[in-house]
């Protein structure tokens, strides 16, 4: 980002913007803040500052010029990205190893497990819902980089809607599950189904959070069409999440016990 | 790089020299509580720097407080067992000290030693100014800190120490048989050390991985990255195992789920195999930054290139890979049943051939080199010898019928210190000594070095030796006291002797390190390059200038400083063509713009701490905690990377004065408020875990 090319295209713009939105911290402006200049560059940053022109190691997301970009071609910050999410293939793996283990055990008072009580046609369809938001984050990246700010929060907004459709269906099935009989402390399956589900929920609400970050910033003006890759970013942790639940969803619901 | 004349420096104080107004108002009170740092001198400075060599050193110092901890709980014990029927702690008491001694030692000191190593040496050996994301970084540093003193409160609040091994196998873990806080401190300050190391493991990857000088191939690497990045590799994949083991522990013991309990029909194995799939990567975490040393001192002062470099580079990615593939050999009498047991005994045998080829290059390394004994070579050497014998016994181990006489018995006490005392803890000592002039400026004396050494030496093989004999005998592990007449008196003797001289030794260590210091004002100062040695952070000043490099050096090959200083002549004879001094950068450039310093990552690492005394004593703590976690990420997100004030004056090599200007303030606020978005998606997530 130090060099002129890239300079031109933010400076004008970022100036005014970010100025006035520190004072405005502590109020609503946060997120947006945070999140919406998440462009290619933030990745760098430590080495892009670095005015020494020749060899900043750091200046990632400059490939094609005079600096040398991030030695692998991809920015420090989708590397990081899927580094985390390899690191979260084993988090969900032993959680669903430890589901697999204990599925049908009901404990020494013989309690119910959620497999009694599952409804899986409703099931069935928030998972849809989550798949669609899916395609919504596919659309919200797509209208992003080709500069289409309405079209980007129209989308980010309907991506997190449909992940808060998700939620909202997981929250009713948990009580239902309760009010059904099946709580956290019965039994080794119990405790191991909401452990997993629960896992997931978590990581789809922080979804949420980022999207609606996205959509703060880019109401404010902060997310343009050069910050397309933090919303790709954000979608790479999306994809995954809806992924996993692709296995979740097979292992508790369609594999039989 | 041509330096124009260095007049004003500390502009930074003296006023927005090129910022148009207001932008002040932007650095400094992002969010109007803390006053943006301007990474001035003094406390405020290291509370605040995101530089990886500054968080490098104080990992460095925390890791060797809790070295003397764990080693006075190590103390505790010997006493303990030095005569039979020893009175000096009580059963429960001996619990708890060897469980958080051996706590101690792996999470609190030899990892945040080896990432001490990490964070100060990778920047410096690719290249880089800095690694991937400086605050993330710090905010590393500031959760392990975190974790670990949360991890050793409970030894006030919580009612004594974990008292269930440093496995802490169910049902030992469980409410029933250890009724006090203990073990909820121990899950609870292992998950936020695990976030720490994750967050650093990620940071890490991507500095290695996209942060390398021009010409820095992955293979011309130095043998230390190269250890250090497959040992964050290992990182990477074995934390979030044992963070799932870990949760289900708090799950049992906080809120009654069950995961653990045999009572309630779950099966204790999953405890073993959750902790033990995490628990040998552990392992080579532990010692493969050992060997990155070895890998460097040794070629360092057998003036010869590390031979097979290729081949030391592979073995450890092997040793990375088979690492994953040998839990179970933990688990020989937990009856996992033949077919296991066979499977694992050979997997086991198989990880010793890529450690004998790193065993077998060093000794060729050595061959025919002109060797000089400097202590850091003799830690080197030590290094060596002492982790082949523990690696020796280790095959024992894979013969499961023999695993099945020594589990559980003084002979695997022996052979894992073997392997981590004697592989890891002298390896990374001997880093101390051969890093220290580059890191503080000064040499650590030579003859109090190896007086620290032989003492070490010495009083881990008294220490450690006779627990070979007494397992054979059958003396088990983690009992608290034996009776005389067993034949273990004699041996226990020699132990609890040898474990004091290697606490003389470490004393001797510490007076080295002031002494020296002392001393170091009449000496002459060490110089770029006091060990005429071949890896890139021997070409810039000792101590190591805040920017690193003066200009980012162009790389041609391995052992590129090496090849700065020395060619080859007609006949092939090595002629030197330039000394350190001449062929040294000399640290004076100016103008080298830094990321800013930040507050928020020590605000967001305390508050992890407040949600675990939270979880442990009332819930309502979790809130003041979380928010805390929640102000940390968006002031952080706030703030912008870079201080357009910081340290910013006008110096700048020629090359670059076109877009000095206006480039600088408008790439800050781009990357700045750019970092946060993303370093809060890993943050984020652990934040919630």
């Amino acid at each position: 980002m130090t060099t002129e090319t890239s300079a031109p295209a933010t400076s004008d713009t970022d100036t005014p913007d970010a100025a006035p939105a520190t004072p405005a911290a502590a109020a609503p402006a946060t997120p947006g803040d945070s999140t919406a200049p998440a462009t290619p560059g933030d990745s760098n940053a430590p080495g892009e500052d670095t005015a020494a022109a020749p060899a900043t190691p750091g200046d990632s997301n400059a490939p094609g010029d005079s600096n040398h970009g991030p030695s692998t071609g991809i920015s420090n910050t989708k590397l990081a990205m899927w580094l985390f999410l390899g690191s979260e293939c084993l988090l969900f793996g032993g959680l669903i190893s430890t589901y697999l283990l204990y599925k049908t055990r009901r404990g020494p008072d013989n309690l119910a497990i959620p497999t009694d009580v599952f409804d899986i046609p409703f099931t069935s369809i928030s998972s849809f819902v989550l798949l669609m938001s899916s395609l919504t984050m596919v659309l919200a990246l797509a209208a992003i980089t080709r500069g289409d700010n309405h079209g980007a929060r129209v989308w980010l907004l309907a991506t997190s809607m449909l992940g808060g459709v998700f939620i909202g269906g997981q929250v009713y099935e948990f009580t239902s599950f309760l009010r059904e009989g099946v709580g956290f402390t019965n039994n080794p399956a119990s405790s191991a189904f909401y452990a997993l589900t629960g896992f997931h929920g978590v990581h789809v609400s922080l979804g949420i959070v980022m999207l609606m970050s996205l959509f703060v910033a880019s109401w404010q003006g902060k997310l343009r069409q050069e910050h397309s890759e933090t919303v790709e970013v954000v979608g790479l942790y999306w994809h995954f999440v809806d992924v996993v639940w692709i296995f979740i969803f097979t292992v508790i619901y369609l594999v039989p016990a | 790089m041509t330096i124009t004349e260095p007049t004003t420096e500390g502009t930074k104080t003296e006023g927005p020299l090129e910022l148009e107004s207001g932008r002040e108002a932007l650095a400094e009170r992002p969010l109007g509580v803390l006053t943006r740092p301007q990474g001035g001198r003094g406390w405020r400075d290291w509370l605040s720097t995101v530089d990886h060599k500054k968080i490098g050193i104080m990992y460095g110092v925390s890791a060797m407080v809790f070295f003397v901890v764990g080693g006075i709980e190590a103390l505790l014990i010997r006493l303990q067992l030095a005569v039979p029927n020893g009175g000096v702690l009580s059963a429960d008491v001996y619990n708890q000290v060897f469980t958080m001694h051996g706590v101690t030692m792996v999470f609190l000191f030899i990892m945040p030693l080896a990432a001490a190593f990490a964070n100060y040496l990778i920047p410096l050996q690719i290249g880089a100014r800095d690694v991937a994301f400086p605050r993330l970084n710090a905010l590393s540093y500031w959760i392990w800190l975190s974790g670990a003193i949360f991890l050793n409160s409970s030894w006030i609040v919580g009612g004594g120490g974990a008292d269930c091994g440093w496995f802490c196998y169910s049902p030992n873990s469980g409410v029933t048989f250890s009724p006090s806080h203990g073990v909820d401190f121990y899950a609870i300050g292992l998950l936020i050390a695990g976030i720490a190391s994750l967050v650093s493991a990620i940071n890490l990857i991507v500095t290695c991985l996209n942060m390398r000088a021009p010409g820095m191939d992955l293979f011309r690497m130095p043998v230390m990255t190269w250890m250090l990045l497959i040992t964050q590799f290992l990182l990477l994949f074995a934390l979030p195992v044992i963070t799932v083991a870990l949760f289900l522990l708090m799950f049992d013991r906080l809120f009654d789920a069950s995961f653990f309990n045999p009572d309630m029909g779950a099966d204790p194995l999953l405890w073993q195999h959750l902790f033990w799939i995490f628990g040998h990567p552990e392992v080579y975490i532990i010692i493969l930054p050992a060997f990155g040393v070895v890998s460097e001192v040794i070629p360092t002062f057998s003036r010869k290139p590390i031979f097979g470099y290729t081949f030391m580079v592979f073995s450890g990615i092997a040793i990375g890979f088979m690492g994953w593939g040998v839990w179970a050999h933990h688990m020989f009498v937990s009856g996992i049943g033949p077919i296991s047991v066979a499977a694992f005994s050979l997997s086991t045998m198989f990880i010793a051939v890529p450690t004998g080829v790193k065993v077998l290059n060093w000794l060729a390394t050595m061959w025919g080199g002109q060797i000089r004994f400097t202590t850091a070579m003799l830690f080197a050497v030590g290094t060596v010898a002492m982790f082949t014998i523990g690696g020796l016994s280790g095959v024992t181990h894979a013969l499961a019928p023999a695993d099945t006489q020594q589990t559980d018995t003084y002979y695997i006490v022996a052979h894992f210190h073997y392997v981590i005392f004697g592989g890891g803890v002298l390896g990374l000592m001997g880093g101390l000594y051969y890093w220290w002039p580059k890191i503080f400026g000064y040499m650590l004396n030579e003859r109090r070095g190896k007086v620290n050494f032989w003492l070490m030496l010495i009083g881990f093989n008294l220490t450690f030796g006779p627990m070979h004999i007494l397992g054979l005998q059958g003396m088990s592990r983690r009992i608290d006291t034996y009776s005389s007449g067993f034949g273990f008196e004699f041996w226990n003797m020699v132990a609890t002797i040898g474990s004091f001289i290697i606490a003389v030794s470490v004393l001797v260590l510490f007076h080295n390190i002031w002494k020296s210091k002392r001393e170091a004002a009449d000496l002459p100062p060490p110089g770029p390059d006091p060990w005429d040695a071949r890896s890139l952070e021997w070409m810039i000043p000792s101590p190591v200038p805040e920017h690193n490099f003066d200009e980012v050096p162009t790389v041609d090959g391995l052992d590129e400083w090496w090849h700065r200083k020395y060619s080859f002549d007609d006949n092939g004879k090595v002629v030197q063509i330039a000394t350190a001094e001449e062929a040294a950068q000399d640290g004076s450039a100016k103008g080298v713009h830094l990321p800013a310093p930040s507050f928020w990552p020590l605000v967001l690492a305390v508050g992890l701490p407040l949600i675990g005394y939270g979880l442990i004593f009332n819930l309502w703590l979790c809130v003041p905690g979380g928010l805390l976690v929640g102000m940390g990420i968006f002031a952080w997100a706030l703030e912008p990377v870079d201080d357009p004030d910081a340290t910013h004056d006008h110096h700048h090599d020629d090359d670059d004065d076109d877009h000095d200007d206006d480039g600088p303030d408008d790439a800050e606020l781009a990357t700045a408020a750019a970092a946060p978005g993303d370093s809060n998606a890993p943050g984020d997530q652990q934040g919630g875990e």
